[in-house]
């Protein structure tokens, strides 16, 4: 197996995705499929190769330091699930 | 209008009959509405049509075109992939995690489109997140091809294919970052065109593999490619891995002169693998260039397959980050009642995902994560310069490189559900051009027991005009293009 | 057990441009909530990051202003993890290759040494946003407002052995950002904001100690202490052979102790990858020449010039330095004036003494640098004796007018005319013959003494009017010759 139930579970954790125990064994052996697939990349020796990030040898544009746009809070939370004054809102949260 | 041959017609003769005022926008859009209507309950292709909207920008088009003030699309109308951001207009992504989202901005492709004045009918059905070859993953379920409802269309713009297809507008959009316009296009029949990446904006349409998205067009010909891709490509300063390139007009670099085109048949594609069926229609679609003048050339792309280890490392790992920001917070689809925090993020983004959109955000997780990613990561980066070096090497000896679209014609639903590998091989042909960001497009090669087959053309950077012009080409030498499903047969 | 104190300091600096560092929003403090998030800021679907131009430079002039290296081909990097006020679920920062590399920061201690700090690298990244916990009783809120402000995190090699040398770090740190003027540095306002690594080894070790991290201390004042009370409950934990745990705290100022931050306790796996959406960042030399050429003159330069060039102590001048405004202050009234020394003690004293009653900075200060030169024009020409001029100077403050006019007004000229002086040396003479035998018969050193009666008699009648060094000549003269 490329990858135990307990593991799948961690990297869920990090993602913030919950399985539901009963599919945990699917989900793993699907998990492990994929993995076997890019297990291949073990196989090719890549000493000496730049790792590429965007296919093409292009360098960052950058912009004028200017404020562009006004407030357009209302246009944008129109779509917040939860909101109050002005605010996202969260479950309380403790620090 | 009881002439169906406006539906049919090319982007060229629909201008001129619009021009000619011999037909309005209005009585166009209305006409593709109406066709919209009749097949979209069996078909599943368009999640939102935007009915009256098409109307009121029909006539705003018919006032453009009366003033004699038209771009060559002005008036016509097309469906928009539902991965594009639209102003007001809902933009699911096929996902219940962006059921209700109503984005407050356009993507720039959108904007474009708008500007010139396409009528933009409705929001097309899509493999959720753009995660899927089969468009059976969407939330808004599985969309049927009009070949043969039993079968999908391909994916994940597999509900722009289909649509197409179906006649229900002459132009769609697509995205494809590892194959989502070129496989349905092939499994739909129709032809479409990925871009260089960086040739059209990707601001505004949600990402799912930054580094390998790329949207494109989808039409009945190379030729509606062709002005469609004139209007959506330009450099845009909102997107940085945008190029700073001239956008020639596509449409007049279409000579249909082949002569002397060297086109490149890689040895690994052409393989004991391929489906016989598959590589006799392929071969007979080179031959008709061979005919008209072009030259086959035998190549290496010595490590083709690594692509889909290579893929399914980066698309995955890209896409882990992009799709933290569903976490019910200021957008999107919000779980009830949530107790806490954690509570908030595990449940909406649970519920609000499905299954192949979880797997492949795991997936890129762990390859990205502490001790995984020397040996996934960054190893997959390191083997796409590999990829991208065979292109490299191959265009010194040959202009385009030519190969199946997919593995075989549409298949039935649930035929690659088993396993999600099954799935990922469709891809196979098409995962390269995305890692080496190459143009690449799918044109129709025949039908096999009546289902359609796809020739890929793959170009060089910044080339799309050769694979455009030899599909164009192909499209004047051969009538498979032209091919259409009998919807009235197949859905009855 | 004597242990030794090992410290790293980490700073984030926002970087004063207009704009936010990915987006065209305003990074004004002070808007309602979310009313300068755009649609970049809030990570809404489809959104991209473009690069603000104006932090590539100030991150360049900041490296540039510590001798570091800078970075010739840099990029961005996504830090992965999920907090409401990050709205993308990452963090564009820099981890492979950041924009500054190493370079040394050399902090100007209290005693007048240098001391010697290794800067590890400093990187560009965005802010996140804020949450707020005291305005909905069942809700946190989120305010998107900060979330893309430009940051210079600044990272330090664990050189820092005490608390004095890591404030003065900052300070000297705060005052390299304002002269560079690409931050306020301020930390109360949350511009500048230090973590502290802070562990214990065993004196004459060479290992390092399990190390906390102190994250947002935001004063002077509560970095020494935070570190003060951190030392103490690290060491009291060795002390007794127990092991320090590696985490996150916080310092809290009313209990004057560190406590752990719970919601870091969570081992957090940022997934470093670089940022697809964003493109490598190349400087050239040439852009590295054009910004070192518009760099103004740095404090360690400033402080040399103040000492060679107007022959300050170089107490004074690391007193004058840190703050470029007061320090352009000197400078003009040092001009204007002629006289360096007056300038800096009257800087230094009489004016550092009332702005900081008022409660005002130096740009605000009620005596511009044109009225204080006059002031000590004229106390340098004779016109004003030094013990009135605290009268004029008060008159400025109260802006009453120019140094000449308040003299004028008030009729505090000081009389230096000799006849004028004679004549009233003459007049204390003949009014106090028994203090004149006295003077007579006594010797030099009382005569010192005694001469004090006269010289305080003349202050009187002139109402401290008198020249007192042509007075005293002339005064001495004059008992001399009586006989």
């Amino acid at each position: 197996m490329p990858i135990s139930p307990e593991d799948v579970e961690k990297v869920a954790l990090l993602a913030r995705l919950s399985i539901v125990q009963s599919e945990l064994s699917e989900v793993t052996e699907r998990f492990g499929r994929v993995l076997e697939l890019v297990n291949e990349l073990n196989t090719i020796d890549t000493s000496g190769v730049a790792p590429m990030s965007n296919p093409h040898d292009m360098v960052q544009r950058l912009r004028p330091d200017v404020v562009v746009g006004d407030n357009e809070r209302e246009a944008l939370m129109a779509s917040a699930p939860a909101q109050n004054q002005g605010y996202f809102l969260v479950p309380k949260v403790i620090d | 209008m009881g002439d169906s041959a406006p539906l049919n017609a090319s982007v060229s003769d629909l201008h001129q009959l619009l021009k000619d005022r011999a037909i309005s926008s209005e009585e166009l859009t209305s006409a593709f509405l109406k066709r919209i209507d009749q097949f979209n309950g069996q078909l599943n292709a368009v999640v939102t049509v935007c009915s009256e909207q098409a109307i009121a920008d029909a006539r705003r088009a018919d006032e453009r075109l009366s003033r004699g003030d038209a771009h060559v699309l002005t008036g016509i109308p097309l469906l928009h992939k539902d991965i594009f951001c639209t102003l007001g207009v809902r933009t699911t992504c096929g996902s219940r995690m962006l059921e209700n989202f109503i984005p407050a901005y356009d993507a720039t492709v959108v904007a474009k489109l708008k500007a010139a004045g396409m009528v933009m009918l409705g929001k097309c059905n899509m493999d959720e997140f753009a995660m899927g070859s089969s468009n059976e993953t969407s939330f808004f379920g599985a969309v049927k091809n009009p070949w043969d409802p039993n079968c999908v269309p391909g994916g994940s713009s597999g509900g722009s294919a289909a649509a197409l297809a179906a006649g229900m507008a002459p132009l769609v959009t697509g995205t494809d970052t590892g194959g989502s316009i070129r496989q349905p296009a092939s499994l739909c029949g129709v032809t479409g065109l990925k871009p260089t990446y960086g040739r059209v904006s990707r601001l505004g349409i949600i990402a799912f593999a930054s580094s390998l998205d790329q949207a494109g067009p989808m039409a009945r010909s190379a030729a509606d490619c062709a002005h469609m891709l004139t209007a959506m490509a330009g450099l845009d300063a909102g997107d940085s891995t945008s190029a700073d390139r001239a956008v020639p007009d596509f449409f007049s670099e279409l000579t249909g002169d082949v002569d002397g085109l060297r086109i490149g048949i890689p040895r690994e594609y052409f393989n004991d693998d391929l489906n016989p069926e598959v590589r006799e229609h392929v071969m007979s679609a080179l031959t008709q260039l061979e005919k008209a003048g072009a030259q086959l050339v035998d190549i290496e792309l010595p490590h083709s397959h690594y692509a889909i280890a290579t893929y399914y490392v980066l698309a995955p790992a890209e896409a882990s980050a992009n799709l933290a920001r569903y976490d019910g917070v200021r957008f999107g689809y919000r779980c009830d009642n949530p107790s806490d925090l954690e509570d908030l993020y595990l449940r909406s983004r649970s519920e609000g995902f499905g299954e192949e959109v979880q797997r492949r955000i795991l997936v890129g997780t762990y390859a990205l994560s502490a001790g995984f990613y020397d040996a996934y990561f960054n190893k997959a980066q390191q083997v796409r310069r590999v990829i991208s070096e065979d292109f490299r090497k191959a265009f010194q000896s040959v202009d385009i490189i030519a190969g199946p679209s997919a593995p075989g014609v549409a298949f039935p639903f649930g035929a690659k559900q088993q396993d999600p590998v099954a799935m990922y091989m469709e891809d196979i042909y098409t995962l390269a051009v995305n890692l080496a960001g190459l143009p690449g497009l799918s044109t129709p090669a025949g039908l096999i027991n009546g289902m359609p087959v796809g020739l890929q053309l793959i170009g060089k950077a910044f080339d799309e005009s050769t694979i455009l012009n030899a599909a164009h080409r192909l499209q004047l030498d051969t009538d498979w293009h032209q091919a259409r499903p009998a919807l009235e047969d197949s859905l009855a | 057990m004597t242990w030794e104190t090992v410290m790293g300091l980490e700073v984030h600096l926002q970087l004063a441009t207009q704009s936010k560092i990915f987006s065209g929003s305003s990074t004004q403090f002070g808007a309602p909530p979310n009313a300068q998030a755009d649609a970049v800021d809030l990570g809404m679907p489809g959104m991209l990051p473009v690069l603000n131009e104006e932090a590539v430079r100030f991150a360049v002039k900041f490296g540039l202003g510590i001798g570091a290296r800078i970075g010739e081909r840099s990029i961005f990097d996504r830090k992965n993890y999920f907090y409401p006020d990050l709205p993308k679920g990452y963090q564009i920062s820099q981890f492979f290759s950041p924009i500054v590399c190493e370079g040394i920061f050399e902090v100007p201690m209290g005693d007048g040494s240098l001391l010697p700090i290794r800067i590890t690298r400093a990187h560009l990244e965005e802010d996140a946003g804020k949450s707020v916990h005291d305005i909905f009783t069942q809700e946190s809120g989120i305010d998107l407002n900060r979330a893309g402000t430009p940051l210079l995190e600044i990272v330090t090699e664990p050189d820092f052995r005490s608390a004095d040398e890591a404030v003065a770090y900052l300070k000297a740190l705060h005052s390299l950002v304002t002269y560079l003027g690409i931050s306020d540095g301020n930390m109360a306002e949350g511009s500048m904001r230090c973590d502290i690594n802070i562990s214990l080894r065993k004196k004459g070790s060479d290992a390092l100690g399990t190390r906390t991290e102190i994250k947002n201390v935001n004063s002077f004042r509560f970095v020494e202490r935070a570190i003060h009370s951190e030392v103490e409950r690290q060491a009291d934990i060795l002390d007794s052979g127990g092991t320090i745990t590696q985490e996150t705290r916080l310092y809290d100022a009313e209990r004057d102790e560190t406590r752990s931050m719970r919601s870091k306790e969570v081992a957090n796996d940022y997934r470093y990858f670089p940022e697809p959406d964003l493109l490598p960042i190349d400087i050239d030399q040439d852009y590295i020449d054009a910004v070192r050429a518009s760099l103004p003159e740095l404090p360690a330069a400033k402080r040399a010039r103040f000492h060679n060039d107007y022959q300050l102590s170089e107490y004074d001048a690391a007193l004058l330095v840190p703050d470029h405004a007061l320090a352009a202050f000197f400078e003009e009234v040092a001009k204007l004036s002629g006289a360096a020394k007056p300038a800096a003690n009257w800087i230094l004293g009489d004016l550092a003494g009332a702005l900081n009653r008022a409660e005002l900075t130096i740009e605000e200060s009620p005596i511009s640098a044109e009225g204080l030169a006059g002031l000590i024009m004229r106390i340098e020409d004779g016109t004003l004796s030094s013990k009135l001029a605290k009268q004029v100077f008060d008159g400025l403050w109260q802006a009453q007018g120019t140094a000449d006019e308040i003299i004028a007004a008030r009729g505090l000229k000081q009389v230096s005319d000799s006849g004028q002086l004679e004549q009233m040396v003459d007049d204390v003479i003949a009014a106090n013959p028994d203090q004149v035998a006295q003077y007579l018969a006594a010797d030099e050193p009382k005569r010192k003494k005694l001469s004090g009666f006269f010289v305080g008699q003349i202050m009187k009648a002139s109402q401290g009017q008198a020249n007192p060094k042509l007075l005293n000549e002339l005064l001495i003269n004059k008992l001399n010759n009586q006989s």
